[in-house]
């Protein structure tokens, strides 16, 4: 039906990678981990799990950019809005991330003035139609997104549009892979490695992995082949006891990634220690705008203070994210947090692990 | 009444403008033995033991968009609403709420509309009222309908009558009216060509419902689309539905339009769509009624009523596991990659 994609959720040849991971499979108990949402949805919108051995496990990492946003965050946007001629640009699934007291969804009820895009790009257009308002664009996401927050950025400083600004919270995966493996809370025996990442930085981020921990690692496509192949390529590697970096997504990862975009990215942002939504802080692995651009820094605009941040009692978001407990571990879960009101920043985005197994598991 | 002209607060005034615009715009084209006399009330009579009645308040933005308007949406929904109740729709009220400031030329574009749907529906439109706020308090025009049907005798629709092993079928393509607002609405950079499945669906009701004894129950996915419809029909029964992936009607574009903006065509909003729970053995019969209308030949069964899980709806996914498929939470928002 879809051109380039239905060739990956062909049922023959599903069926037939599923029989070869259940003969390459040892029988010896694994633990898999995907870092992207993308990858988070996929398994649970076809129901891969199920397709494998009960005894590899699939779990989620920190891979959901909503939901490793800080909850600091929330609250400075909060305040953000409220400064009058402030318009709030963000990616959709922001908005409803609960801060300390409030989410973006409820203050919009209260009058503030915030427009959902699908590209930083929407929000410079917003900024160019609005002379008078300060156009403020909230942005997360990792190495994927990072690059066209950048070319917002370049455009605006390019075409003299003084109204635009950026408040990051971006973030870049490979240091917040090693913290999980460093924090020794959890055996991995291999990575699915995110696909769209990958496609910007290359192949070599996740080098470190395979040679200090020796952990295969497989960057993955998203469709369900894409994912069961990938799973047979870590098997594999299990079995014949090697660690390397493979790349199963062969048609959108190039060795050395897209070098235009990393520059771009590289030109307007620079390492920072920032801060992850129950993981702490990690150096190193954050976005800040460079010196260089600074008038394009919401933070430096606008210079808000913020009380100290609080998570709802009884969240385990935290832990839920470093693949220690699943959302099943959780008091809150399906009980008086769900989609509707969420308490945690899991169960917000449609690739968080609690909205994911919310919305596709069988619940009682 | 000029057609560069614009609704002021006087048209709602209740005095002369008011009666201008009833007369020479509603009265044009709504007119009718019930409507002309322009009383408090239409008197109607029925020879049918058993009315359906039912109101809808539409709400729609933009009010122009690929396949429809407020108008025909406005007289479909209602119609539709009784329709799938079993019912023959007869009279539809209209109560308008506009906004001063709106341009007439648009609310005679929308008036037209819906007296050609209520013609294409077999409806009358016998009573109303307009209000007009000030600019800024409503956002163009909304309207409510609210309809009276006669029961077609003998039908007795309901999820008391579900039973296990019951097929599923739907009228054609899912998620087109929900695709087509979102093209119209112009919010993502995607350009496809897509109308509204926006109609009335009373002819195929009372065909199906006249020829065919088994129809358990029908309704209308509209906003929530398929998936918050089924929801309903187990939530807390002892059954539960699992629909087949591969089965399902869904145009490449309207697929292609939720792939990359994270949406589910099984959460998109119809307005020509029915779900219908059938007999199994009456489900070739149905599905070749459906068919006989131009617009239905895409009608498919498109899964069946199961015992277990009690209460959920299943999909079986196109490579051959499952997953719950759960009513659609909050409003529908672009992820981020």
């Amino acid at each position: 039906m879809l051109k380039y994609i239905d060739e990956f959720r062909n049922p023959d040849l599903v069926k037939s990678v599923v029989s070869e991971i259940h003969r390459e499979f040892s029988g010896n108990s694994i633990k898999l981990m995907e870092v992207c949402g993308g990858h988070t949805i996929t398994i649970f919108k076809y129901g891969i799990q199920k397709l494998l051995p009960d005894d590899i496990h699939l779990i989620s990492g920190p891979g959901c950019p909503v939901c490793v946003t800080d909850i600091g965050y929330i609250d400075k946007v909060i305040a953000l809005a409220h400064i009058e001629n402030v318009i709030i640009a963000s990616f959709g699934d922001m908005i409803r991330v609960p801060g300390s007291r409030s989410s973006l969804q409820k203050e919009k009820g209260c009058g503030i003035d915030i427009r959902i895009c699908y590209s930083p790009m929407d929000a410079v257009h917003i900024a160019e139609k609005n002379q008078d308002k300060e156009i403020v664009f909230l942005g997360i996401g990792f190495e994927t997104t990072a690059p066209a927050v950048a070319a917002s950025v370049t455009f605006a400083t390019d075409n003299g549009i003084n109204n635009y600004s950026v408040l990051s919270a971006h973030k870049t995966m490979p240091q917040a892979m090693k913290v999980l493996l460093d924090s020794g809370e959890i055996d991995i025996n291999g990575f699915i490695c995110p696909g769209h990442v990958s496609a910007i930085t290359g192949v070599h981020i996740y080098d470190f992995i395979t040679n200090e921990y020796r952990i295969p690692c497989v960057i993955s496509g998203f469709e369900p082949l894409d994912m069961l192949e990938s799973i047979l390529m870590i098997l594999r590697q299990l079995n014949t006891g090697n660690a390397t970096v493979e790349n199963q997504y062969l048609r959108s990862v190039r060795e050395n990634g897209n070098i235009h975009a990393a520059k771009l990215m590289m030109e307007v942002f620079e390492p920072v220690d920032t801060e992850w939504r129950g993981i702490g802080t990690i150096p190193g692995s954050g976005l800040g705008i460079r010196q260089k651009y600074r008038s394009f820094d919401a933070n430096w605009k606008f210079n808000i203070e913020i009380e100290p941040a609080r998570e709802y009692t009884g969240c385990i978001c935290g832990d839920i994210m470093r693949g220690v407990k699943t959302p099943t571990d959780c008091g809150l879960f399906a009980k008086i947090c769900h989609p509707e009101d969420p308490k945690g920043s899991c169960m917000v985005s449609d690739e968080g692990t609690c909205a994911t197994w919310y919305k596709y598991s069988t619940r009682d | 009444m000029k057609s560069n002209d614009h609704i002021t607060l006087a048209h709602g005034s209740g005095g002369l403008q008011t009666h201008r615009l009833i007369r020479e715009l509603f009265l044009e084209y709504f007119g009718n033995e019930f409507l002309n006399p322009l009383e408090d009330g239409a008197i109607l009579q029925t020879n049918s033991d058993k009315l359906v009645f039912t109101t809808d308040s539409h709400v729609v933005k933009p009010l122009f968009y690929p396949g429809g308007d407020i108008g025909k949406l406005a007289i479909s929904g209602t119609v539709n609403d009784l329709a799938v109740c079993g019912a023959i729709p007869r009279w539809i009220s209209c109560g308008m709420i506009i906004e001063e400031g709106f341009a007439i030329s648009d609310l005679e574009k929308i008036v037209i509309s819906m007296k050609q749907t209520a013609d294409l529906a077999d409806v009358q439109i016998v009573t109303g009222d307009t209000k007009v706020v000030e600019k800024g308090n409503a956002d163009g025009i909304y309207i409510n309908t609210a309809g009276i049907g006669t029961l077609i005798e003998g039908v007795d629709l309901g999820t008391h009558q579900i039973r296990i092993g019951d097929s599923v079928i739907i009228n054609g393509y899912i998620g087109d009216h929900g695709a087509a607002i979102i093209q119209a609405r112009e919010e993502f950079p995607v350009s496809f060509e897509i109308d509204s499945d926006c109609r009335p669906l009373n002819k195929e009701t009372i065909a199906l419902l006249s020829k065919l004894d088994g129809i358990r129950i029908m309704r209308d996915p509209t906003r929530g689309g398929v998936a918050t419809t089924l929801n309903e029909f187990v939530s807390g029964k002892m059954f539960g539905i699992q629909i087949n992936e591969n089965h399902l009607p869904i145009r490449p574009v309207v697929q292609g339009l939720c792939e990359p903006l994270g949406f589910d065509p099984l959460n998109l909003a119809n307005e020509g769509k029915i779900l219908i729970i059938i007999d199994p053995n009456e489900a070739q019969g149905a599905l070749e009624i459906l068919r006989s209308f131009p617009e239905d030949v895409h009608s498919s069964t498109i899964g069946q009523v199961v015992a277990e899980p009690a209460g959920k709806v299943i999909l079986k996914t196109s490579i051959g596991s499952s997953r719950i498929i759960d009513m659609l939470s909050g409003e529908m928002l672009p992820r981020i990659c």
